[in-house]
């Protein structure tokens, strides 16, 4: 369980802001923290696990109190039993994984675990290698291992699959999932990305203007704020081709051409290089499977 | 007649003596400059290289006072140590640390200060303590730089000359080093000595220098 109160001053584009963040956190659960970026999802994070001091407030897990300004008590990060990921793996380069995993180890246990979770993640053959020979979806696992092996009381994930594509985003995804259900934590997953709130978490806070605004399950959410019944893109003119009763226009949407029919009314004042918005219900669209995505690695 | 190598052997020795007390010194002055938080590292850094620009003489004339063993401190340190700074290798080697500061102090901090953040955060939120990164880290992660420190150093003390003169004067097998020893025979018009100290000093820091860039370049491969 984690009881977060805190407040914080924070430089961000526009200028100075007062971040308050005021949530809970129950035992096991993963919960997104979702915004914009500088909106201080990772100052949140990093006021938990004590490498950011907030101005005021309190931090309390499992009873235990990690920060209270009017106590002045503030656990320093060593003292706090977090399990912590940042964007880029850093994994130590000096170190071959097996190392990398045996420096987060204090004791028998957590060394019984180093040879279950490589298993687990499939990097057994790989762990006696040193990072820089490892793509960057394997680092990041290793990355996410090494903060479990100390069996924090705290999860805390920092964009950590921001820079994968997304076949591997997914799949990485999916085996965090697995991860979490294995140690059962509370867990706090900041993400910038729409649909990894969607797959990830029964429960998603969203930051905004310094303050958490919505506290929700992320269907409820998404109703409510950002999604729609429709489908809409912006698409830029390729080519309009003049007739009675409707006209035919080329769209260039994406890296797709679509043809769609128009009347004189709609398109007149455009011309070809211009872009526009084009929308259209989502009520019973043609679902076409398996789409295959090139990934460079699995 | 076998020609005296002692100034050479002297040299030697002085450069050896003063790197190891440099790496000891300087590792964690290194590490305080680019992560202490004190306000008065300012008046600090200044300080470490002001002997990059300082006339040696003038940093020789203040160790001369301060040593000076007719004055208080000077008179003190004899007592208590039964050593005398002034005129003697220990004293050449008080200078020559001072003088290669910044030699073994602004490599390893500028690597410091460009260490990535995020390793040491890394390190601290798997429960290890900032000696325990620093050691298992840090250190490790860093053999250029310190490897840039101790060969500038042993270069630059073997290049020394003011500092040595003012504080060791030419006392053979004491303070007499090769560059003092280049001076003096010149001075006595003795020019085949000076050209055979001078050789090795050229040879001697040309092969320095030249292996070191070799393992840089070594270096820079293995990390790309």
């Amino acid at each position: 369980m984690i009881d977060v109160d805190v407040k914080k001053k924070i430089r961000s584009s526009g200028g100075d802001q007062q971040l308050h963040a005021r949530f809970q956190i129950g035992p096991g659960e993963l919960v997104t923290l979702f915004g914009e970026s500088g909106s201080g999802k990772t100052t949140i994070l990093r006021m938990i696990a004590g490498l950011t001091h907030p101005d005021q407030g309190r931090i309390v897990v499992n009873d235990e109190i990690w920060f209270d300004h009017s106590q002045r008590i503030d656990r320093p990060v060593q003292q706090r039993s977090i399990g912590m990921v940042f964007q880029d793996a850093t994994l130590f380069p000096n170190m071959t994984l097996r190392q990398n995993l045996e420096y987060a180890v204090i004791d028998g246990e957590g060394r019984g675990l180093i040879q279950e979770y490589l298993a687990l993640m499939r990097l057994d053959s790989l762990a006696d290698q040193k990072p820089s020979t490892l793509s960057g979806g394997q680092k990041q696992r290793v990355a996410l291992i090494r903060a479990l092996l100390r069996r924090p009381s705290v999860f805390l994930l920092d964009e950590p699959l921001s820079a994968m594509d997304l076949k591997l985003r997914i799949q990485l995804q999916d085996e965090l999932l697995q991860l979490h259900e294995k140690v059962n934590i509370p867990t706090l997953f900041v993400t910038h990305d729409l649909s990894e709130v969607v797959r990830m978490s029964r429960r998603v806070l969203m930051l905004a203007d310094g303050q958490i605004k919505h506290d929700a399950a992320p269907d409820r959410f998404f109703q409510e704020h950002l999604c729609s019944g429709k489908f809409r893109f912006p698409a830029r003119i390729v080519d309009i081709k003049p007739d009675e009763p409707l006209s035919v226009i080329t769209l260039q949407i994406g890296q797709h051409l679509s043809r769609i029919v128009a009347s004189k009314e709609e398109w007149q004042g455009l011309q070809p290089g211009d872009t526009i918005l084009v929308a259209t219900k989502a009520f019973n669209p043609i679902i076409v499977k398996p789409l295959s995505i090139k990934s460079e690695e699995t | 007649m076998m020609p005296d190598l002692s100034p050479i052997w002297l040299t030697l020795k002085l450069a050896s003596v003063t790197t190891v007390i440099l790496l000891i010194l300087g590792l964690p002055l290194a590490y305080w400059l680019a992560f202490g938080k004190a306000r008065w590292k300012v008046f600090i850094e200044p300080l470490v290289s002001m002997p990059l620009v300082l006339p040696p003489t003038v940093l020789g004339f203040y160790i001369l006072l301060i040593f000076n063993p007719n004055a208080g401190f000077g008179g003190w340190l004899e007592e208590i140590f039964h050593t005398r700074f002034v005129f003697s290798f220990a004293g050449l080697v008080i200078g020559s640390v001072i003088f290669s500061l910044p030699f073994m102090v602004n490599p390893i901090k500028s690597h410091f200060q460009s260490f990535p953040r995020n390793w040491l955060e890394a390190s601290w939120t798997l429960g290890r303590s900032s000696l325990s990164t620093f050691v298992h880290v840090i250190l490790p992660n860093s053999f250029t730089a310190i490897g840039t420190g101790l060969v500038m150093t042993f270069a630059h003390t073997i290049g020394e000359f003011g500092v040595v003169l003012m504080i060791g004067g030419n006392i053979p097998n004491q303070t007499r080093v090769a560059s003092i020893a280049v001076y003096s025979e010149v001075e006595a018009l003795n020019y085949g000595a000076a050209h055979m100290y001078s050789i090795i000093l050229f040879v001697m820091c040309f092969v320095i220098l030249f292996v070191f860039q070799i393992l840089n370049r070594r270096m820079a491969k293995v990390v790309a």
